[in-house]
């Protein structure tokens, strides 16, 4: 990747509260123009790397760049080019939707932030709401103002942390529609969820955290692969057939769902696999009524990889 | 040329935060009541219910209360001070603030602004119902002066105190407990009753803790006469506070805010 190329460089990034490591030397390349996604659970380091990007915390150790600007020797410039839009809504309530826009315009030191505000409200469907108090807003709609607040400065990097904890399924969907257009507009979205389906739906790039360090990075697809364990599914229309279909596959590993007379075959994924299933059911006359081939989720690949962490952990 | 754009910035950041703590202050009914009504409610019952009872010698009961309700008044405005800077502490605004190129020092100064406007305010408010209810000063221009430079040095004090406990406190509810600990300093003064007719214990107590010597000069500027050592040990036990508080909290402030 050339360096202009990349939005955000993390090397060997550290970082410690008091004597519990929180952060054990994380990297990260991120592209200009992309969503990346870090995924982890509670108290992986998520919000710590956060912090620690938008020059909150200053790291024990490592380098962090953002646009080729250095978060330590340059950290004024950095907050010019950045936005954070953290975990709480951070929006004034007995402020009105459009002065809290105002107030960060005026911190900003914008020429026009009359206008700048009017199109933001628009944009984020809150025109109707501009001039009701926050207080009165629901989830959804502070949500959307923190990220029209977060915009105003123009920055080329927005960092949501958990942009989508606590709401509501619609609202959650509208919000990724936001991100989705924001990416499009080419800023850099930086973001943290707990949520794989979400990685899932939005990012180009996932990196998995764990326990402070960077498990797996790629994309869905690839960390997908990463489980060689596809499967796939048979239905019967008669649940008897079960047993007899699995003496019949007795070399692959399977399970049963017999409410649904359902039969989950582990394969390797390849053709040659498949075929020759389906063959064996074809030459003993046994009719298969739904047939469909399974990848492995991100939900899969997630706790495979913890899994595997935690063991090595172990030993 | 940098330097003076980054003062005047600093000066346009100042006033944009202060913009909008004033806000909150003006627009929850909740503070105006507390911070101003509670006061006159307690200056009525004081002059109207106990002042009749009350020795106070050859001053009249209402002159001898004012400078009492008057910290009565920023003592419970400075409570406000500590809460909304918790908030802004636990719901995650500092940080957006913090992520911003904007001056650090307005985002405290925007709190300390405020505190020391809006208890200016409610000071005067609470002289105004004083004089309608016979309030009367026999102050020349120099007694006022040193007394409000008083109160001001006072107010400053009271707010960083309430910031330290505002940046410290775990959430809002907490975080305004310590101004009813002033308060109960206040009320073992001789804010409310001439510190004279108080048991031995109470009276040493009373008339050695801070807030006597400050009613004490603030009394006797306003009516007229010289406060003498009282404005002296006023003004130092302020500057002590001040100094203690402004260098914890900007210390509190820089560790939490990395």
């Amino acid at each position: 990747m050339f360096k202009a190329d990349i939005a955000i460089s993390v090397k060997g990034l550290e970082k410690s509260y008091k004597k519990l490591k929180v952060l054990k030397g994380i990297n990260l390349t991120i592209k200009k123009g992309s969503i990346f996604a870090l995924l982890g659970a509670n108290g992986a380091g998520k919000t710590t790397t956060v912090k620690i990007l938008t020059t909150l915390l200053k790291p024990d150790k490592g380098s962090v760049q953002i646009c080729g600007l250095d978060i330590l020797s340059q950290a004024d410039k950095v907050r010019g080019a950045i936005s954070l839009t953290g975990q709480y809504a951070a929006v004034d309530e007995v402020m009105t939707g459009k002065e809290n826009l105002r107030m960060i315009g005026k911190l900003r030191h914008l020429s026009d932030v009359n206008s700048r505000a009017d199109e933001l409200l628009s944009r984020f469907e809150l025109t109707d709401a501009a001039d009701r108090r926050v207080a009165a807003y629901s989830g959804g709609m502070r949500r959307r103002l923190d990220l029209a607040m977060s915009l105003l400065g123009d920055p080329s990097v927005i960092f949501l942390d958990e942009p989508t904890t606590g709401l509501d399924p619609q609202s959650r969907i509208a919000m990724w529609k936001i991100i989705k257009e924001l990416s499009r507009s080419g800023i850099t979205v930086f973001l943290t969820t707990q949520y794989l389906d979400e990685a899932d739906q939005l990012a180009d790039q996932i990196a998995i955290l764990n326990d402070g360090k960077i498990v797996a990075e790629g994309t869905a697809a690839e960390l997908k692969k990463l489980l060689p364990h596809g499967h796939i599914e048979l239905k019967f229309n008669d649940g008897k057939l079960l047993q007899a279909v699995r003496d019949l596959l007795k070399e692959y590993s399977s399970s049963q769902d017999i409410q649904n007379s359902t039969l989950s075959v582990v394969t390797d994924g390849s053709i040659k696999q498949i075929t020759d299933i389906l063959n064996k059911l074809e030459k003993q006359g046994i009719p298969v009524a739904e047939f469909s081939q399974k990848l492995p989720t991100l939900e899969e690949v997630f706790l495979a990889i913890i899994g595997e962490n935690k063991e090595k952990e172990a030993i | 040329m940098a330097m003076l754009s980054k003062v005047k910035n600093n000066i346009s950041d100042t006033m944009v935060m202060t913009g909008r703590v004033l806000n909150y202050t003006l627009r929850s009914v909740d503070t105006i009541i507390t911070v101003v009504a509670m006061p006159v409610l307690m200056m009525l019952m004081f002059v109207y219910v106990f002042g009749g009872s009350m020795n106070t010698g050859s001053i009249k009961y209402v002159n001898y209360v004012v400078p009492g309700i008057v910290l009565m008044c920023i003592l419970s405005g400075i409570a406000y001070t500590a809460v909304r800077l918790n908030n802004d502490v636990t719901k995650g605004i500092f940080e957006r603030f913090h992520s911003m190129p904007i001056a650090k020092s307005a985002i405290l100064g925007g709190h300390v602004l405020t505190s020391v406007l809006f208890n200016s305010f409610s000071t005067v408010v609470i002289l105004v119902f004083g004089f309608v209810m016979g309030f009367r000063a026999g102050a020349g221009i120099a007694g006022w002066l040193l007394a409000a430079v008083i109160l001001l040095i006072f107010t400053l004090a009271m707010t960083w105190t309430a910031v330290m406990f505002g940046l410290l406190a775990s959430n809002a509810e907490g975080a305004g407990v310590f101004s009813y600990i002033l308060l109960i300093l206040l009320f073992i003064s001789s804010a409310f009753a001439p510190t004279q007719t108080m048991p031995p214990a109470v009276r040493i107590f009373a008339e050695n803790q801070p807030m006597t010597p400050i009613i004490e000069a603030v009394r006797s500027l306003l009516l007229g006469g010289s406060a003498g050592n009282n404005a002296i040990t006023a003004i130092l036990w302020c500057l002590g506070i001040l100094i203690v508080t402004y260098i914890a909290s900007v210390g509190i402030y820089k560790r939490k805010a990395a």
